[in-house]
């Protein structure tokens, strides 16, 4: 995610009409059973884009029954070559390419991304994840096994069943794709819940998904709440796997709830805390950037956020110098207009724990270099904030903020830095910034995060598994093993008269 | 390829069959050069060689004839598309998989073209050309684009302070010699799995039927495969062949044929560079129908096996072993069936057999079936040429034929059934196992312990359970003994086209 002079992408589409609003169940749009709907913002104007069903427990059984047949044993989703269900994960590929100015538009819109960010990094890594996706559905192999015994035995990877998905609103797009693709690439039916503040590139899918041809039923997609919908998804008796991104507060709920109902499988994407470690052999202004982009990103609305920047001692000031001047690069606006380099944030309720964190930092000691407050009267914007001289034990040094706020720390050495970066709950990603090959390899070996990035960072890739260690989640996404989350091993044994090796 | 009972299906919601496609008459053969490079190139020599509709025995045009100084400027140009920092190493694999897929997307649609090309060249049913050759190609391509961004190596938990992983590298050069009996999906079967580990090809298609494989330059060409990427040469066995398989700077050859072509190749290569080898070679593959077996499926199953493709298959189920007590039955059948098996022409719906590939063929596969009759095998029908009509072949069927004719002993590759009595199990399972060759076998019971018995002891790559020439993309392919080395298809085709590379790295301290 680099922020190199972009090629020339075309302007979001004018007066954008949003089509679809209501529950998609079947291949068919549903009014809500209860007649709720509920309002979706634009949070760089704080105005109603639009009113859209509000899906409850009640549209989750409904949809969870259309899942549940789609996939009976018979059906035309069971009865199809695995070849044909990546085939048309290539179409939707195919589709999404082709409305990729409307998509990357209404993203921008609905998630206060910048227009340029959906349009070449949100809809890039959309498309080729789904046609990573695609590539392995004919892919997923059992195995024959040398059992002992008159015996043959194999095993067979077979779709776990129906699926709820639980989509964040930070990359409601590729959040999507990377749960709905995975699912179908291994022959599973979803019930999908998108986040209440983004339901409406999800919508938009759902119609790409009619058009393409999957069975109706194979897709349903209930917008709602979290302690509606989700929860009914959580605790739902017929739902077999729960995958969740989100907040680590909530997603222990999901699994606690799939605990008391029915041992549902779960994956679990949450919070993190990352740390970025910066040795004085680095190259300098490259960590700077990475490191930079690696915090404020999407406003710092990212899980794997390198929210604890810990720079070797020799080098702190220049890095501290060079990073305050370039946070300070920003014009915030609207992002859907062009020159806007800092969208809002999703929601008041993100907006406020920002601020409340930044006073905490000021409070608490640490040195304001830059920003630290709210920009603007209108929509939920946030000035981006520098922190220096940062302690372990401030807030600002442990809490997920999930805005546009930097922390840089002082390290001396290596042992030391390791055990610090380490002193969290948290486990998703790391970055090291080091010419040096044994130190390179020896830390990154030493983290505890799912990803660690070495003299970059952000470096996201479908063909790569994704995740966190502690409570950062559990269970993996995209990869080969990702894959494998939405299969269960069913092992085969067949009693034969003899057998020879 | 053709699955139980021969066609493929087009599910439709609405129950109405979809219209058959036709083929294009008087279509203008545009591609006859060398391919090197993107670009079209004229042979060194300035030769020519003609290539021939099987049908009607005319000349359909002349192709460039290579040799090895057209060799020697392919592996130039695929060597250096091959380099470190070239366009193409340094592709991201998911693109190079995307370019495969294109591949298969122009070869969609260019497939009534490409079937025409393909029937005029090798006398096959345009039909059969059309949703057997053409599918199989389309499918390959997309199957193998899937693989290119997923050709994993591992990291390894070795003792000592050290960090181990291995990297799955291109080789480099791969040569391929393709055959022509099915010439454009044998192509597929090398090309996609080459192209999506990141070598970089030379080929070359039979000098029977150059043309598909040269159609297929232009829309390499058209996708945008890096110059050099894909070379194809136009040529004879003993020239470019030769030059091919004993080329020093050629990493790896795959050869599909003839198990007497094959052995020269493997001795090439290795006097030359031991370059890596896989082949794909002949077969008499048995075809075991047991008492219990659902007669009327074994009956179109080992039908289709062995007359599918005028007999020109290295799977051709050419030694069935009926067991006793239903082979009378079984025989009558058969003999029913090939009466009823309509030859003629090629681009007709009806047609169902085609010629012969060429007058050689056509003499030794005469030559065979009258080896049978000396032998005393009983002919049930066919026994000859159609007469007048150039190289097709009647539908043949021997019964009561034994183990030591030549009928059972050698591969015939024509349209000549051979029918077999066996007794008991394990009898057959030594009768069918007593030969050099080993590509596949079919075996029909309901019984579940006799197929997983005749399954493991079988000495075939590939064994088939009530159904024949089931072939998919994603399960390897490939002979045991002399009918092969390695396998293609599947996730095992892309062990042949990497090398492995295992790096270890030396540190001060290590963490687990």
């Amino acid at each position: 995610m680099s922020s190199q002079a972009h090629p020339d992408i075309p302007a979001p589409l004018a007066n954008l009409k949003i089509q679809h609003t209501k529950i998609f169940i079947n291949n068919e749009w549903h009014g809500s059973v209860s007649g709720k709907k509920f309002p979706v913002l634009n949070p760089a104007t704080e105005e109603v884009i639009c009113r859209v069903e509000e899906g409850d427990k009640a549209d989750v059984d409904k949809a969870v029954k259309a899942a549940r047949q789609a996939f009976q044993i018979g059906s035309p989703w069971r009865t199809m070559d695995a070849s044909e269900r990546g085939r048309l994960l290539n179409k939707l590929a195919d589709l999404i390419e082709r409305d990729r100015l409307l998509l990357a538009t209404m993203e921008s819109l609905n998630a206060g991304k910048i227009f340029s960010h959906a349009y070449l990094f949100d809809l890039e890594v959309t498309i080729k994840s789904l046609r990573y996706i695609a590539g392995w559905a004919d892919k997923i192999h059992g195995q024959t096994i040398p059992s002992d015994g008159d015996l043959f035995t194999f095993t067979r990877r077979e779709p776990i069943g129906v699926c709820g998905q639980i989509i964040p609103w930070n990359g409601p797009l590729v959040m999507l794709i990377w749960k709905l693709g995975s699912a179908l690439s291994c022959g599973n039916t979803v019930i999908v819940k998108p986040a209440e503040q983004t339901p409406l590139t999800a919508l938009q899918v759902a119609s790409l998904i009619k058009e393409v041809g999957f069975p109706p039923g194979v897709v349903n997609i209930v917008p709602g709440y979290g302690p509606t919908a989700g929860a009914a998804i959580s605790s739902h008796m017929d739902i077999d796997k729960v995958a969740f991104t989100g907040s680590t507060q909530v997603g222990k709920l999901i699994k606690e709830a799939a605990g008391k109902s029915n041992l549902k499988r779960v994956t679990l994407e949450l919070g993190g805390k990352s740390p970025c470690i910066v040795f004085a052999d680095a190259d300098l202004d490259s960590a700077v950037e990475f490191a930079h982009q690696g915090v404020f990103f999407h406003q710092g609305q990212i899980c794997i956020a390198a929210s604890r920047l810990f720079v070797e001692e020799s080098i702190y000031d220049e890095f501290v110098r060079k990073s305050v001047e370039r946070a300070k690069k920003y014009v915030l606006g609207n992002p859907l207009n062009s020159g806007i380099t800092q969208g809002p944030q999703i929601d008041k309720e993100q907006h406020d724990k920002i601020l409340d964190l930044i006073e905490s930092g000021k409070k608490e000691g640490a040195k304001l270099e830059c920003g630290g407050g709210r920009w603007g009267n209108k929509g939920y914007f946030v000035q981006p904030t520098v922190f220096s001289n940062v302690t372990d034990e401030m807030r600002i040094a442990k809490e997920e903020i999930f805005g546009p706020v930097q922390q840089i720390m002082k390290f001396k050495s290596l042992d030391d830095v390791i055990k610090r970066a380490n002193n969290t709950t948290y486990g998703l990603a790391a970055g090291v910034f080091t010419k040096d090959l044994d130190k390179a390899i020896t830390i990154s070996s030493a983290l505890q995060a799912g990803v660690v990035w070495v003299n970059c960072y952000s470096m996201i890739s479908p063909q790569c598994p994704f995740g966190g260690f502690k409570m950062s989640g559990n269970g993996r996404e995209m990869g080969e093993c990702g894959l494998y989350e939405y299969t269960e091993l069913k092992t085969v044994a067949i009693k034969i008269s003899q057998k020879n090796s | 390829m053709a699955t139980t009972n021969g066609a493929v299906e087009n599910g439709q919601l609405d129950g109405k069959p979809p219209a058959l496609p036709c083929p294009i008459r008087n279509l203008e053969v545009k591609f006859t050069k060398i391919f090197i490079n993107n670009d079209w190139h004229d042979s060194k020599s300035g030769k020519k060689f003609a290539t021939y509709n099987p049908s009607t025995l005319e000349k359909i045009c002349e192709v460039e004839e290579g040799d090895k100084p057209d060799v020697d400027k392919a592996v130039v140009a695929a060597q250096a598309a091959f380099q470190r920092g070239s366009p193409w190493r340094r592709l991201d694999a998911l693109s190079r998989g995307q370019l495969l897929h294109q591949l298969a997307d122009l070869v969609e649609r260019d497939r009534t073209i490409l079937a025409t090309l393909e029937t005029m060249d090798t006398g096959k049913p345009f039909l059969h050309a059309f949703f057997i050759d053409l599918e199989a190609c389309i499918k390959t391509f997309r199957y193998f684009a899937g693989w290119a961004d997923k050709i994993q190596g591992k990291t390894i938990p070795t003792d000592d302070n050290v960090v181990c992983f291995t990297r799955h590298e291109p080789i480099g050069v791969c040569g391929a010699i393709t055959p022509w009996n099915f010439p454009l999906m044998m192509l597929a079967w090398k090309l996609a799995p080459a192209l999506c580990c990141g070598n970089t090809v030379v080929l070359k298609p039979a000098e029977q039927t150059p043309l598909t494989a040269l159609y297929l330059g232009s829309l390499i060409k058209e996708v945008g495969f890096p110059p050099g990427v894909v070379n194809i040469v136009p040529g004879f066995g003993p020239t470019v062949g030769a030059a091919i398989s004993s080329h020093p700077q050629i990493n790896k050859i795959a050869f599909t044929g003839s198990t007497e072509v094959g052995k020269l190749v493997k001795e090439a290569a290795s006097q030359s560079n031991l370059k890596r080898v896989t082949l794909e070679l002949g077969g008499k593959n048995p075809c075991i129908i047991c008492a219990d077996a659902d007669l009327d499926l074994a009956v179109e199953c080992a039908h289709q096996g062995v007359f599918f493709n005028q007999g020109q298959c290295c799977t051709a189920a050419s030694r069935v072993f009926v067991e006793e007590q239903v082979y009378g039955e079984f025989v009558r059948r058969s003999v029913e069936y090939a009466k009823k098996r309509p030859v003629g022409d090629p681009f007709d719906a009806k047609t169902e057999q085609g010629p012969q590939i060429d007058q050689k063929q056509f003499d030794k596969i005469l030559e065979l079936i009258e080896s049978g009759k000396k032998e005393g095998a009983k002919l049930e029908c066919g026994g000859s040429a159609m007469e007048d009509r150039g190289l097709f072949i009647k539908p043949t069927v021997f019964s009561d034929v034994t183990d030591n004719m030549r009928i059972a002993k050698e591969e015939i590759f024509g349209p000549v059934q051979t029918i077999l009595k066996f007794k008991s199990l394990e009898e057959v399972i030594k009768r069918a196992n007593s030969t050099d060759y080993g590509l596949t076998a079919a075996v029909f019971t309901k019984n579940l312990d006799k197929a997983l018995k005749l399954a493991s002891a079988l000495e075939s790559g590939t064994v088939w359970i009530n159904c024949y020439n089931a072939v998919y993309t994603q399960a390897p392919f490939g002979g045991f003994k002399m009918s092969g080395n390695g396998r293609e298809l599947g996730e095992y085709a892309l062990a042949e086209y990497t090398e492995v590379k295992t790096v270890t790295i030396k540190l001060d301290d290590k963490s687990s």
